[in-house]
């Protein structure tokens, strides 16, 4: 009889067996559930209960606003995210680390209190309130607030994806091409850009799903006006606590399907293109 | 005018690249009008409020409940996150099998899911009648509606930032010190104890601290599951907002400067991990 032998390093079958087990049901219950629960609930009412809480007007109007709100910050964050990887990646200049800090700083400050720093600025009792007020220019609980707090959450996401990778990248072939006679602006657009322009929609990706999905800071300062300055998650909210729970869940279920999608999209890149991403996304 | 040409020459030949104040100037602009000068709002809040207004408004039992709330669930669910993320990263690197790559990504779910979605989602599952709420309850537990519902919502809201801490320094780990200590005669025991985790471990301990700052700033994915009773099961994100509705700006505020300075610590303490990390390199 011929045994198997074990290489010192390979798990036992039986350990295999456990580790992957407790794996497997971890994300089944943990992760898979909730996300088959919404799907589920939406789809209590048949496709068409789906579709008439889909197109009753204070849904549709959430969903505009959202894309508003997102379609502001995510280009303005993109055009930032550019900008500061330029700066960081192909000069050098005295406190680098510092500015990458403060630039992931609103990934570690709490959704709540993102929107709390914007009621302090532009609130009644905030800096600008009372002079706002005076010239009758809405911000708070209005679509400038909501925006605002939006590109508050997502601001690093552009940024962070593309500093490492343009670090990395170094800044031999866009120097080569300025001492060749290349503008700066033809520089940018026929070297850097092809070589970061995965990492770059990666990015931009995330900052999406997360300006479209945000609610702790856009719920402090939207005022929670249905139809009109309730964003998706928003509506969510306003129709689970109003105990319409295929109305939420059918709106949850379209936020859900814009992650399943934002989720695919991302591992599409990742398995592709993982050599054009930032390091820390190749398998 | 002139002057300042003259005196910023000698930098501007350093760079071959053209477009440096630009770029430096547009990001420093946006970062100070989007993020320095509302925190700033903040920070300045409690020195308006002087510092015996600002002890009053954080030391009433409520707010002190909600406080130990939120970091000690916090703590609980990034100790839990680590444990899991240490499997579930080990799985992912180590062992092939089909389906490997959608449970990859499905990983991430919690990233891309919208809060308000994970909350209602969950706040279904774990209640009386829910999925797993009624599977729970003949055992008498009960978890929505209670501070275990904070633990859950936390738990499902963190765990990426565990295991995708800790996958790619595992991946690079490499097989050849396993092999060696095999060879000196280690068990492996002695090989995962000894070897593997002290390798690992500031890579654990960067996923804790930023699963521990990510689940108690979290806000979406709580509220709904918690049942929100003061002093109980009420979180100290959601007081902010309790106070805010209740125009008492200082209270929230006072808070807000508490989390908001959790969040430097953590920031301090996971630059101090990361330049640990590259020393041991």
């Amino acid at each position: 009889m011929t045994k198997r032998i074990l290489k010192p390093i390979e798990d036992p079958l039986w350990l295999k067996l456990l580790l992957g087990g407790v794996t497997i049901g971890f994300i089944a219950i943990l992760l898979l559930l909730p996300l088959v629960l919404v799907f589920k609930e939406a789809l209590a009412g048949g496709l068409g209960g789906f579709w008439t809480s889909m197109t009753e007007p204070d849904a549709l109007a959430s969903v505009r606003l959202s894309l508003i709100a997102a379609g502001i910050a995510v280009p303005l964050n993109t055009v930032f995210g550019i900008a500061a990887a330029w700066a960081i990646a192909k000069y050098d200049f005295p406190a680098k680390t510092f500015l990458v800090t403060l630039i992931d700083l609103p990934f570690s400050v709490s959704p709540v209190v993102a929107g709390l720093v914007y009621v302090l600025v532009f609130g009644m009792q905030g800096w600008l309130g009372p002079t706002l007020v005076d010239h009758n220019v809405h911000i708070l609980f209005a679509l400038p607030a909501i925006v605002l707090v939006t590109i508050f959450v997502t601001f690093p996401f552009v940024a962070r994806e593309l500093i490492p990778l343009m670090v990395d990248q170094g800044r031999d072939e866009e120097e080569a091409a300025a001492t060749l006679g290349a503008s700066g602006f033809q520089t940018f657009l026929r070297v850097t850009l092809p070589n970061i322009k995965w990492g770059l929609l990666y990015g931009v990706l995330l900052c999406n799903a997360r300006a479209l999905g945000e609610f702790g800071a856009v719920s402090v300062v939207s005022g929670h006006i249905r139809g009109v300055t309730n964003t998706m998650p928003l509506h969510v909210q306003l129709l689970y606590d109003n105990y319409d729970y295929a109305g939420a869940f059918t709106v949850a279920a379209l936020l859900a399907m814009l992650a399943l999608l934002t989720l695919a999209l991302k591992s599409v890149l990742e398995w592709r293109y993982a050599d054009e991403l930032a390091a820390a996304h190749r398998h | 005018m002139s002057a300042i040409g003259l005196k910023l020459s000698p930098l501007r030949s350093r760079h071959v690249l053209p477009g440096f104040r630009l770029s430096l100037g547009f990001t420093l602009f946006y970062l100070t009008l989007i993020v320095l000068v509302p925190l700033l709002a903040l920070v300045i809040r409690p020195v308006e409020l002087g510092f015996d207004g600002f002890w009053t408004a954080i030391s009433t039992p409520r707010v002190l409940a909600s406080l130990r709330l939120s970091f000690g669930m916090a703590l609980a669910a990034a100790v839990i996150d680590s444990g899991f993320g240490l499997i579930i990263a080990w799985v992912l690197v180590r062992y092939r099998f089909p389906g490997k790559g959608l449970l990859d990504a499905v990983i991430d779910l919690p990233f891309a899911l919208p809060t308000a979605v994970a909350g209602i989602a969950l706040s279904t599952l774990y209640a009386p009648n829910g999925w797993i709420g009624s599977l729970l309850a003949e055992y008498g537990i009960r978890v929505a509606y209670t501070p275990w519902g904070v633990l859950v919502a936390m738990v499902f809201i963190a765990l990426p930032f565990t295991v995708r801490t800790v996958q790619p320094v595992m991946a690079e780990l490499g097989l050849e010190v396993e092999e060696a200590a095999a060879t000196l005669g280690a068990t492996r025991v002695q090989i995962i104890a000894r070897v593997v985790l002290p390798l690992l471990a500031p890579a654990v301990l960067t996923g804790m601290a930023m699963a521990f700052a990510r689940a108690a700033g979290e806000y979406g994915s709580i509220i709904f599951i918690a049942g929100n009773i003061p002093a109980v099961s009420e979180i100290a994100p959601l007081l902010i907002v309790t106070k805010l509705e209740q125009y008492d700006y200082a209270g929230a505020a006072a808070i807000g400067v508490v989390m908001l300075a959790a969040s430097f610590v953590l920031l301090l303490a996971l630059n101090g991990l990361q330049s640990w990390a590259a020393k041991r390199r």
